[in-house]
């Protein structure tokens, strides 16, 4: 039971709830939905409560947050796309603290689950796509033919454009769901080959045990790296969808 | 953007989890047969989300759930976020701004002033230097006028005493020539009357006396 790598992925009842027929209990998946909100709402409420001229650590942190997803917005979607910047940044801080908050042990990663990456990856879609038919209405559907390519590509070249348009929410919400899974996996299996280990050859077992301990603390510190690169990364796909909504290419 | 070889490290290591669940995964489903039945147990006990079989992950009974309370965590966050948060950080940062801008004029203008101040006492000290410069010049040439002019009285005045003095050499020497004869006339006399016995007469003397000065001369 405790060397079931899969069994930190399950979805806990905590408060059962029903509405029209839907089971929309609060289970552990949306507590740490809720840390995470309360965490960063509180980073930024708390980091900016004594607005210092020379920061504190909290508002060094707050400023730090906010100027890094700030200078991603301006650098990869443009100027133009200022207005979305408060959209980026929850995107960017929820993605990030529920990364975080799952590599700390006997906790839960939403992240891990497909249908909230992919859910967050919808939500991208829908807006990238409504921003993009607001600002160039009709005109937006250019966008699935590339400029300059010959006429008789089209029959080809429009099914391919509208295919891979269509597949960007798919490509966002199982590289971040796939990532975040598979690295608590690996820590799980590591750390459930020591317990084995221990159970299948006592005294020598404690010895060799301490081998994938060791990997797992290497392991640890690449899997904080890759929660921080996952959020960058959606955050940065993001950012280039509101380029290309805004620009048309 | 995301370094191409990181990518790969990270397919391969999803490429081992999955090996190692699927390995290492198996014994533990089938040696607890004790905790299956406890499992089952507690699927009856509680109402559908707790399902054991497979990936959690593609348990579509937590979907709603999920997808619900990410609308509504989400949903509060942004609003948060948007209303409250962002527009916190951005006072403070604009704040900042504006205080280290200010500043920096301020800086700026009191430079300015500075350089201003230092702009004009060079010249004051320009100024003061030449005019120095010059009352030294006319002074001296006041003092060599001066100088010339006295040099040129003392000059005058010893070229009138030694005129005066050769006049007054003159004299006495005119004087003494008068007395030369006086005294030779009569020397004369006397030596004539001594040795001729005779008194030659005065005007015989004087001529003889001249002559005999003119021949000396």
């Amino acid at each position: 039971m405790a060397t079931d790598p899969l069994h930190q992925f399950r979805i806990e009842q905590i408060v059962p709830l029903h509405l029209a027929g839907h089971d929309i209990s609060f289970t552990n998946s949306s507590l740490y939905m809720v840390v995470a909100a309360v965490l960063v709402t509180g980073l930024l409420v708390a980091g900016t409560a004594s607005r210092a001229l020379v920061p504190g650590r909290l508002q060094s942190v707050a400023e730090l947050l906010y100027e890094f997803v700030s200078g991603m917005v301006r650098d990869n979607a443009g100027t133009q796309a200022r207005p979305y910047f408060p959209l980026v940044f929850s995107i960017f801080a929820f993605v990030l603290f529920g990364n975080m908050i799952g590599m700390v042990p006997g906790t839960f990663t939403f992240t891990s689950h497909i249908i909230v990456t992919f859910t967050l990856a919808a939500l991208v879609f829908v807006f990238v796509t409504l921003v993009a038919l607001i600002r160039h209405g009709f005109h937006f559907f250019s966008f699935f033919f590339p400029s300059g390519a010959p006429i008789a590509l089209a029959p080809i070249l429009i099914p391919i454009e509208i295919i891979s348009y269509l597949m960007r929410p798919v490509s966002l919400s199982i590289r971040l769901f796939a990532n975040m899974m598979a690295g608590h996996t690996m820590l799980k299996v590591f750390a459930g080959f020591t317990i084995t280990m221990i159970g299948a050859l006592g005294a020598v077992g404690w010895l060799a045990g301490a081998v994938p301990v060791a990997i797992n603390v290497a392991l640890i510190g690449f899997e904080i790296m890759v929660a921080f690169l996952q959020a960058y990364v959606f955050t940065i796909l993001t950012c280039l969808y509101i380029r290309d909504a805004i620009e048309l290419h | 953007m995301v370094n191409p070889r990181l990518m790969v490290w990270l397919k391969g290591l999803a490429a081992a989890a999955v090996l190692t669940v699927a390995l290492g995964g198996t014994p533990s489903f089938a040696q607890s047969g004790e905790e299956a039945a406890h499992a089952t147990d507690s699927v009856e006990q509680e109402a559908g989300v707790h399902e054991e079989k497979g990936l959690p992950q593609l348990n579509t009974k937590t979907f709603a759930s999920q997808i619900f309370w990410l609308a509504i965590t989400f949903g509060t966050l942004y609003v948060l976020v948007a209303k409250v948060g962002l527009p916190r950080v951005g006072a403070v940062l604009e704040a900042r701004e504006a205080k280290i801008s200010g500043d920096l004029d301020k800086a700026t203008a009191l430079k300015a002033e500075t350089d201003a101040i230092v702009a004009a006492y060079e010249k004051a000290v320009a100024e003061a230097r030449a005019s120095a410069h010059k009352l030294l010049n006319e002074t001296a040439a006041t003092a060599d006028a001066a100088a010339a002019q006295r040099t040129a009285d003392v000059v005058a005045g010893l070229a009138a005493k030694q005129k005066e003095a050769e006049a007054r050499i003159e004299g006495q020497k005119q004087t003494a020539l008068a007395n030369v004869r006086a005294v030779a006339a009569e020397a004369a006399g006397a030596a004539v009357a001594k040795l001729a016995g005779i008194e030659p007469d005065q005007a015989g003397v004087d001529g003889a006396v001249d002559a005999a000065l003119k021949e000396r001369a």
